[in-house]
């Protein structure tokens, strides 16, 4: 087996390696390592990599597969998480000063899932702050580059997880979802990125940004990873009230069911809005790949698509200012070293701790959570999201899915849009009706435009439809023909 | 001036700690005391990404205390947080219920003077306590988070409450309610039963209300109905003087018996309360409702009326009796067994109590069971045994735990009711003592008493009293 080529396989066929027993997990660990130091001085995905214990877990997995155990399908496979995920013994610090030397004593939900599937963790993931941004320049680490062009941003918040995968740093990651978290940068970067519906996946040990938004999903290289990605993430978590007790189904199955007679709709509200011409045409034709498939497509319209951005910003701001203020300085994380009084503690403290777009979220937030001014801010975002999340439920009485640009742009230059958070904001337009109505979305590679950039089209299911929109990703994927395949790193 | 032209106006807001075996969202031991940060974890120290989970024990003990004061229950419920910054409170909020509590609109009855009055309850709601913080002398200040998230019911009363004395009756009431319903410790020395009062007052006739304060963290009815009797007189005399009431908050300095300002309504908390996104509504269907209502014990003013009715109780007796429900129920258990019922409640009210402390008398601590007590009722009812030996049997019952019949067996203690013993007896001591025979015969009655004296003291008490009377009456009068 030629060592060299591994990094770029995706995980079901490193699973098939394994399970012949053509490659063993200890090698596939070393060689992502060889990899990440040969780009990531490059791409800055990382924050933490954690070799030592991966390598410790690879052998053991070996070993247990030599004895001849019964294994889960992805065991041994390496992957790595968004650094706002606890890892037990692991430095999780939301890419924050706040919590720079923060060292959970547990795990997340899903990090007990990944090792209870013996998969590797290779490291934690580079991000914006918090949660909060659409490039990872909000990371109080370093900003993480594009790896289809380095000058790029790679989206964000999860700009480290979708940054890794394209590069071949892992052979998948996790990322979070609040309002485009994953999508978007799957979509800066290329590669699968799924959100799935609020409440399947455990959001216990995922650092809160905005509770009921909050989504941890998988970004990986193709569709039949992201379904087996997905069969380890989701089920019910009795650590987590918002976590749904249904039956989930395996994922795989989805795959080859067939697109012939579903019907899509797209709707023109998010083709318009300064939506780039090259991402609207690379959609349609998309579009019309899939009809060739027996999908019917049709336009529709969503009237209230314009209110969501703006209910997205009140809500999630509003939860977050509160998620946000037990990092007071008190028990953990960083605390200032000069003050006077307990209120000069937390007052430099926070203001030391946190970056700009975090305090800014925050101080909108308390704004609008204030009394006087709940009603106005809060509670309408409230009835915009009941109302949209209706918009939805109308629309799947008649469609499977609907299609739509995962993001107005392609990948924007680092520093292009720091001091512009309203610009940076209108990144989310086609994402963040998906979070407020607790829907999935996945976003999928389906083109590049003129300069090289990936442009990703998002597909929006039913609640706990996650199968749907891997049936058509899938069909999708299987015919689409792509200019290029991999970033030149 | 005249403090008898005002009227004062109180409103209480009481925090009862629920007696569950975990806290209100994790699995961490409620019990009291431990090392500092010991029954603590992630998710009730509000580390980065926990969550919680509620005790649906907590919403149960809630509707619990909620049916018991004839409250109405939110079939759907929900929980809010309640922001602010405080060391103690390890998430910067504390959850709480904002707008749809879990019970309202309550009330219950308090007698003050022999009068009865209904307290309107506005709500009860479940909440998370907050840790300690422990100031020790040195540099800086301690937090203990073991007290975080033990659940909290607060009960909110309408300001209903007139004075000093209805505030005492009505924590009183509402604490022995907590207790019977068995949803709460009420042990005020651990801090699982304090209260914020809120306290404004008004010319007498007048229907609008003074502007209030209030005054936080009461724990103990003897602090609250002093800083009612003191805060009412303040204001007074403000307005008396001149003056406008400043809505503030206020601290009772119990050293020198005063309130004393914290807060103004200015520095006052904004607490941004908006629904808690990490825990769902609380739905109680109403088979759950009507399955909790079962689950409630007779409550102390229905067995007051049925011990006064019933057994032919005093009132005062019946209500110190039912004071706490397990003397209460032992009590109970004392009557089934015997037909002097009102004996059995004189001994409990006497010899019981006299040997009990208060908290004591809560958990019933009685070293016998109540089937002995009524047996001991039963001995002297049928002249077993006199009541004056009753009371030796009852102390070996006591140090003992033994049934009365054994200690009557083993120490011979058993009453002489034998007339014909007795009637010799008799005889015997009238040929003795001549000059009390002579006395009684010639009109002084009280002359038997040293005749029965002699018997007692031949007998070594045991004799039956009554028949001695008879048997000395009947005998005095053959020599007439």
């Amino acid at each position: 087996m030629d060592d060299e080529m591994l990094y770029k396989k995706t995980a079901h066929e490193l699973k098939d390696l394994l399970k012949s027993k053509q490659v063993s997990s200890e090698e596939i660990v070393k060689n992502f390592y060889d990899r990440i130091e040969q780009v990531d001085s490059k791409v800055k995905a990382y924050i933490t990599l954690c070799k030592d214990k991966a390598l410790d877990k690879a052998r053991e997995v070996d070993k247990k597969r030599v004895d001849g155990q019964q294994l889960s399908p992805l065991a041994g496979i390496p992957i790595a998480v968004k650094d706002n995920m606890c890892t037990k013994g692991i430095k999780t610090t939301c890419a924050s000063k706040i919590l720079d030397n923060f060292v959970p004593p547990y795990n997340a939900t899903v990090i007990e899932n990944l090792y209870q599937n013996d998969m590797i963790l290779l490291g934690k993931l580079n991000m914006d702050e918090f949660a909060m941004g659409s490039s990872t320049e909000n990371s109080s680490h370093y900003p993480t580059h594009n790896p289809w062009n380095l000058e790029r941003v790679p989206g964000g918040s999860s700009g480290g997880s979708a940054a890794a995968v394209a590069a071949h740093e892992a052979a998948f990651a996790l990322g979070s979802d609040t309002g485009g978290s994953i999508r978007q940068p799957a979509h800066y970067c290329g590669v699968v990125g799924m959100k799935p519906t609020y409440g399947s996946v455990s959001r216990y040990g995922l650092v809160a940004f905005a509770s009921s938004l909050d989504q941890i999903g998988p970004l990986t290289k193709d569709v039949e990873d992201m379904a087996l990605a997905l069969n380890v993430i989701t089920g019910h978590d009795k650590m987590d009230s918002s976590s749904a007790l249904i039956d989930y189904p395996d994922y795989t199955d989805a795959l080859k069911q067939g697109v012939k007679g579903l019907k899509v709709a797209l709707p023109k509200e998010y083709f318009e809005q300064g939506v780039q011409k090259e991402i609207k045409d690379k959609v349609l034709q998309a579009a019309k790949l899939l009809e060739k498939q027996g999908v019917i497509i049709e336009e529709v319209s969503m009237d209230l698509t314009q209110y969501a951005l703006p209910a997205y910003y009140l809500i999630s701001s509003a939860e977050a200012s509160s998620n946000l203020a037990r990092y007071d300085g008190i028990k953990y994380g960083y605390r200032a070293k000069n003050y006077d009084d307990l209120l000069d503690m937390y007052k430099q403290t926070r203001d030391e701790g946190f970056g700009k777009e975090v305090k800014r979220r925050i101080m909108l937030g308390t704004y609008a959570l204030s009394s006087g001014y709940y009603d106005a801010y809060y509670k309408k975002a409230q009835q915009v999201r009941t109302l949209i999340k209706k918009d939805f439920d109308t629309l799947f009485d008649t469609y499977d899915c609907v299609l739509t640009p995962t993001g107005p742009t392609t990948a924007f230059k680092i520093g292009e849009k720091v001091d512009n958070p309203i610009e940076m904001y209108m990144n989310d337009i086609c994402t963040v009706p998906v979070n407020i109505a607790g829907i999935p979305a996945l976003s999928i590679n389906c083109g590049f435009d003129n300069e090289g950039l990936p442009i990703g089209m998002q597909l929006i299911g039913k609640a706990f439809n996650e199968s749907m929109l891997l049936r058509l990703a899938y069909a999708y994927e299987q015919n689409r023909v792509l200019d290029k395949n991999q970033p030149s790193l | 001036m005249s403090y008898s032209d005002y009227e004062v106006v109180i409103g209480l807001e009481v925090h009862s700690e629920l007696k569950t075996k975990s806290k209100i969202y994790c699995s961490c031991s409620t019990e009291f005391g431990g090392e500092p940060n010991t029954h603590c974890c992630p998710i009730c120290t509000g580390m980065p990404g926990t969550l919680p989970v509620l005790n649906e024990k907590v919403a149960e003990y809630a509707i619990r205390a909620g049916l018991a004061t004839q409250c109405k229950i939110n079939k759907f419920s929900k929980q809010d947080r309640k922001n602010y910054f405080y060391p103690d409170l390890p998430k910067a909020y504390q959850v709480s219920q904002y707008d749809l509590p879990l019970c309202y609109e309550g009330e219950i009855e308090i007698k003050v003077k022999d009068e009865v009055k209904k307290i309107g309850i506005t709500r009860i709601h479940i909440e998370e306590d907050a840790g300690k913080l422990i100031h020790e002398s040195g540099e800086g200040s301690l937090v203990d988070y073991n007290r975080c998230g033990i659940p909290l019911i607060e009960i909110v009363s309408e300001p209903d409450l007139r004075s000093s004395e209805e505030v005492r009756a009505y924590m009183e009431k509402l604490r022995t309610i907590l207790l019977y319903t068995d949803v709460s410790d009420c042990k005020m020395n651990e801090g699982s039963l304090r209260c914020d009062i809120n306290l404004s007052v008004r010319k007498k006739g007048a229907t609008e209300l003074g502007t209030r304060t209030e005054m936080k963290n009461m724990n103990s009815f003897n602090f609250a109905v002093k800083a009612v009797e003191y805060e009412a007189r303040r204001q007074i005399r403000v307005l008396e003087s001149g003056g406008t009431v400043v809505q503030e908050t206020r601290r009772w300095d119990e050293a020198k018996g005063i309130t004393v300002s914290m807060r103004s309504k200015e520095e006052a908390h904004d607490y941004r309360y908006f629904p808690e996104p990490d825990l769902m509504p609380i739905v109680t269907p109403e088979e759950k409702i009507e399955a909790i209502r079962k689950t409630l014990p007779e409550l102390p003013d229905s067995r007051i009326n049925r011990y006064v009715g019933e057994y032919g109780l005093k009132e005062k007796d019946a209500e110190l009796i039912a004071a706490s429900r397990s003397m209460a129920d032992y009590f109970q258990a004392a009557a089934h067994k015997t037909k002097n019922i009102k004996g059995a409640a004189n001994w409990i009210i006497t010899e019981v109590f006299y040997r009990l402390n208060e908290d004591e008398k809560e958990q019933a601590s009685i070293p016998f069971q109540p089937e002995f007590l009524a047996e001991m009722v039963n001995l002297i009812e049928d002249g077993t045994i006199s009541n004056r030996m009753a009371k030796q049997v009852f102390e070996k019952m006591w140090s003992t735990g033994q049934t009365p019949s054994t200690i009557v067996e083993e120490s011979g203690m058993k009453q002489i009711s034998d007339d014909d013993e007795l009637s010799k007896l008799a005889v015997e001591v009238i040929q003795k003592n001549p000059k009390a025979v002579q006395d009684y015969l010639s009109g002084k009655q009280a002359a038997i008493q040293a005749l029965m004296g002699q018997m007692m003291k031949i007998t070594k008490g045991k004799a039956n009293p009554k028949k001695v009377i008879d048997l000395l009456k009947d005998q005095l009068a053959k020599l007439n």
